[in-house]
């Protein structure tokens, strides 16, 4: 092939990319939900790869319990849970995705802390699920306490704060330790399963994962010490108050409907519910739909698209699922949880 | 014993099979018991692999057998396989990006072919690069529209590729030819371009096109993120071709140019028709080596949340329902399909020196 024939199918190329890539619709300062409405999806920033949280199936549709957040927002924007354009990020580019206005909302397990909080132009809405560092090692070691881990190799992953959690809890203790930093999570998996490493540590969840996956589960424990406090939420732009309602109070819909008893199945019946409260949540009376400028059966199609918390949670993270998680500080206040929904009047 | 007939022509002897293999290999002593530890470390690892793949295979049953098993677990590349190959693009429109992979293939396979050499190359080029456009990103002729974040898999890995080194080439072509220039500005503008994207790591020069370009940008506006890290493989490669062909330009001798300037050529003739077509001649087997190594450089978009292909087989492995119970196979998947893929363009090339190579011996 000569050079002018490469130079044309190069023209060529870029022409035809042209074609498939314009530029995004540029995304006004407080009119995210005209924007979303107006191009008929929502953009939401997720995991690349997440078990439990966001992962994809055999079809290539994205699940999870993430997911299922972009899923309540769209159901309550559109009354239709699939109207969500999944835009996997990595953890370094997430909040610049966000900021440019490349995603509409950031469902990504993302812990809200201070310092996101308040330099980075962004807000978090509610917590969907109560995180924290936890430490997994061998039953066999007969550990009942990470204080007794003396001199022990811990295996971490590279993350932002991960192995910063694991100095500030042992340094004040006086214990020793040594910390193995693996770059692959399957590597990482398999170093502690061959006893490369005494304990590994990551998030709580994570490690219900892993040991989920151990070939025999029972012969690992998580000890009970929770070393941080990893409080994930999804991430709006700070500058459009109406957003960020929209997105907290569709999470809150799936708690109150938890609280109130409603799940997907029977959500249909709750329509002729005396109960006030319901009513007004299920836009049966008064005008909250209105307030947030959606339909008045906004929460009523959450709960329809992807059913209360407990549904949620059950069908990514639950028992039943291989991640096997117990609910743990993820109950209903009402249950001696975390989860809190304000009232809907 | 006076010799008094002129000894006949004979051909040189054929070795005989035992000449030709035997005794290289167990001809000395040394060389046999060389010979004999790689034929037992080749049994090993045949046996092992053999093993693996076939023996102890799995054929049937679920996630829970596969963990149970040693062996390979084949239904998890059965039923993955379109997931790892297609990734996120919508499940029924995966005729798609199939069918503009297959197009793309035929189209390599006649280009490949030097008897199809020839301007309606071009024509046919064109044709299959718009058709597999449209049919990937739709939104005309009743397809539906597929946004760019949901192309993933083998076609996005062979997009960012082939479109970096079509991009690419003409891009080093022209610097190559900067860096060579008379004239200083143009060459210390290509100098710099050149040395600084070249001594960064591709990965930062990825960060910067998908951190810092949106930061430049009024609020709001976006630049498609396929599109911003496309264009930084583009430059990336343009930098590395831009070396290759200098390397070709210099090998052509002073008399070349000299001769072209004798037949009353100016500069851009006498490069189209002199210089270039014997400098990128030169330039093949590195010119390879820069698509091979880019075709799996392309993995490192996974970092900036692309799914290319490698990071769609290692998604496929995490779904919740696999997770643990299929870690080889995934990735012995993913370095078979690049195996065939890199091998085959470096015969290819071998092939295209052989037949290319007229003159300079």
């Amino acid at each position: 092939m000569s050079k002018f024939s490469a130079l044309r199918i190069a023209a060529g190329f870029g022409m035809a990319l042209g074609l498939g890539l314009a530029m995004s619709a540029p995304a006004h300062a407080q009119a995210t939900l005209d924007a979303v409405k107006k191009r008929g999806k929502v953009l939401c920033g997720v995991s690349p790869v997440s078990a439990g949280f966001s992962f994809a199936d055999d079809k290539g549709v994205r699940r999870g319990f993430d997911s299922d957040v972009c899923r309540a927002i769209s159901a309550a924007v559109f009354g239709d849970p699939e109207k969500v354009e999944s835009v996997p990020l990595s953890t370094n580019v997430r909040f610049q995705a966000l900021q440019s206005g490349e995603i509409d909302v950031l469902s990504r397990q993302t812990t809200w802390t201070f310092s996101r909080d308040n330099s980075l132009g962004l807000d978090f809405g509610p917590v969907v699920f109560y995180d924290g560092q936890g430490i997994m090692v061998p039953a066999k070691l007969n550990v009942k306490s990470a204080s007794e881990l003396a001199s022990a190799v811990v295996c971490v992953l590279p993350g932002t704060t991960t192995q910063q959690n694991l100095e500030d809890f042992f340094r004040p203790r006086n214990i020793k330790y040594e910390s193995v930093v693996i770059e692959n999570s399957d590597e990482w998996r398999n170093a502690y399963f061959t006893g490369r490493c005494d304990a590994i540590t990551t998030d709580r969840s994570d490690l219900a994962s892993v040991r989920s996956v151990a070939p025999d589960p029972k012969a690992h424990v998580i000890l009970p010490e929770t070393i941080s406090k990893e409080p994930l939420a999804p991430v709006v732009r700070q500058n459009d108050a109406n957003w960020r309602d929209i997105v907290s109070w569709s999470v809150y819909a799936m708690v109150a409907a938890e609280e109130l008893k409603i799940t997907q199945a029977n959500v249909e019946t709750f329509l002729t519910s005396k109960n006030p409260e319901v009513q007004r949540m299920l836009g049966v009376t008064g005008d909250l739909g209105k307030m947030l400028g959606l339909e008045p059966r906004w929460a009523f199609n959450v709960i329809k698209g992807v059913g209360n918390y407990e549904e949620v949670f059950n069908r990514n993270l639950g028992p039943d699922t291989r991640i096997g998680l117990s609910r743990g500080p993820n109950k209903l206040w009402t249950e001696g949880g975390l989860l809190y929904s304000p009232p809907f009047r | 014993m006076a010799q008094t007939e002129p000894v006949a022509a004979m051909p040189p002897p054929q070795p005989s099979y035992l000449q030709r293999v035997v005794k290289p290999l167990f001809g000395t002593p040394l060389n046999a018991v060389i010979s004999l530890i790689c034929l037992w470390l080749f049994w090993i690892i045949v046996k092992a692999v053999w093993g693996w793949l076939v023996t102890r295979a799995v054929t049937e049953g679920g996630a829970a057998v596969c963990r149970a098993s040693s062996g390979a677990c084949l239904p998890f590349l059965v039923t993955k396989a379109r997931f790892m190959i297609f990734g996120v693009y919508p499940y029924d429109e995966h005729w798609r990006p199939g069918l503009s992979m297959a197009l793309f293939f035929a189209a390599i396979g006649v280009s490949m072919m030097p008897r199809f050499w020839g301007r309606w190359l071009l024509a046919l080029w064109a044709m299959v690069i718009t058709a597999s456009m449209i049919l990937i990103a739709g939104g005309v002729f009743g397809l539906r529209a597929v946004p760019t974040t949901m192309w993933s898999g083998l076609p996005l890995s062979f997009i960012l590729t082939a479109v970096g080194l079509a991009l690419g080439f003409p891009l080093g072509v022209v610097l190559a030819l900067a860096r060579a220039s008379k004239l200083p500005a143009i060459r210390i503008i290509a100098v710099v371009f050149i040395e600084v994207i070249r001594g960064v790591p591709l990965i930062s020069i990825l960060f910067m096109a998908s951190v810092m370009l949106p930061l430049f940008m009024p609020t709001g506006v976006t630049v498609d993120k396929l599109l911003r890290a496309q264009i930084a493989i583009i430059i990336f490669a343009g930098a590395y071709i831009a070396e290759a062909v200098r390397g070709g330009l210099q090998a052509i001798p002073r008399g070349q140019h000299e001769a072209a300037g004798a037949l009353g050529l100016h500069y851009w003739q006498s490069m189209r028709l002199i210089v270039l077509p014997q400098a990128l001649k030169i330039v093949i087997p590195p010119l390879v080596n820069i698509s091979i190594g880019f075709f799996q450089d392309t993995t490192l978009v996974t970092i900036i949340g692309l799914l290319d292909f490698l990071s769609t087989i290692r998604t496929a492995m995490l779904d919740p329902e696999w997770i643990g119970a299929a870690v080889l196979e995934g990735y012995v998947f993913a370095a078979t399909v690049y195996l065939v893929f890199s091998y085959g363009m470096g015969a290819y090339s071998r092939y295209l020196e052989r037949r290319l190579r007229t003159g300079h011996h």
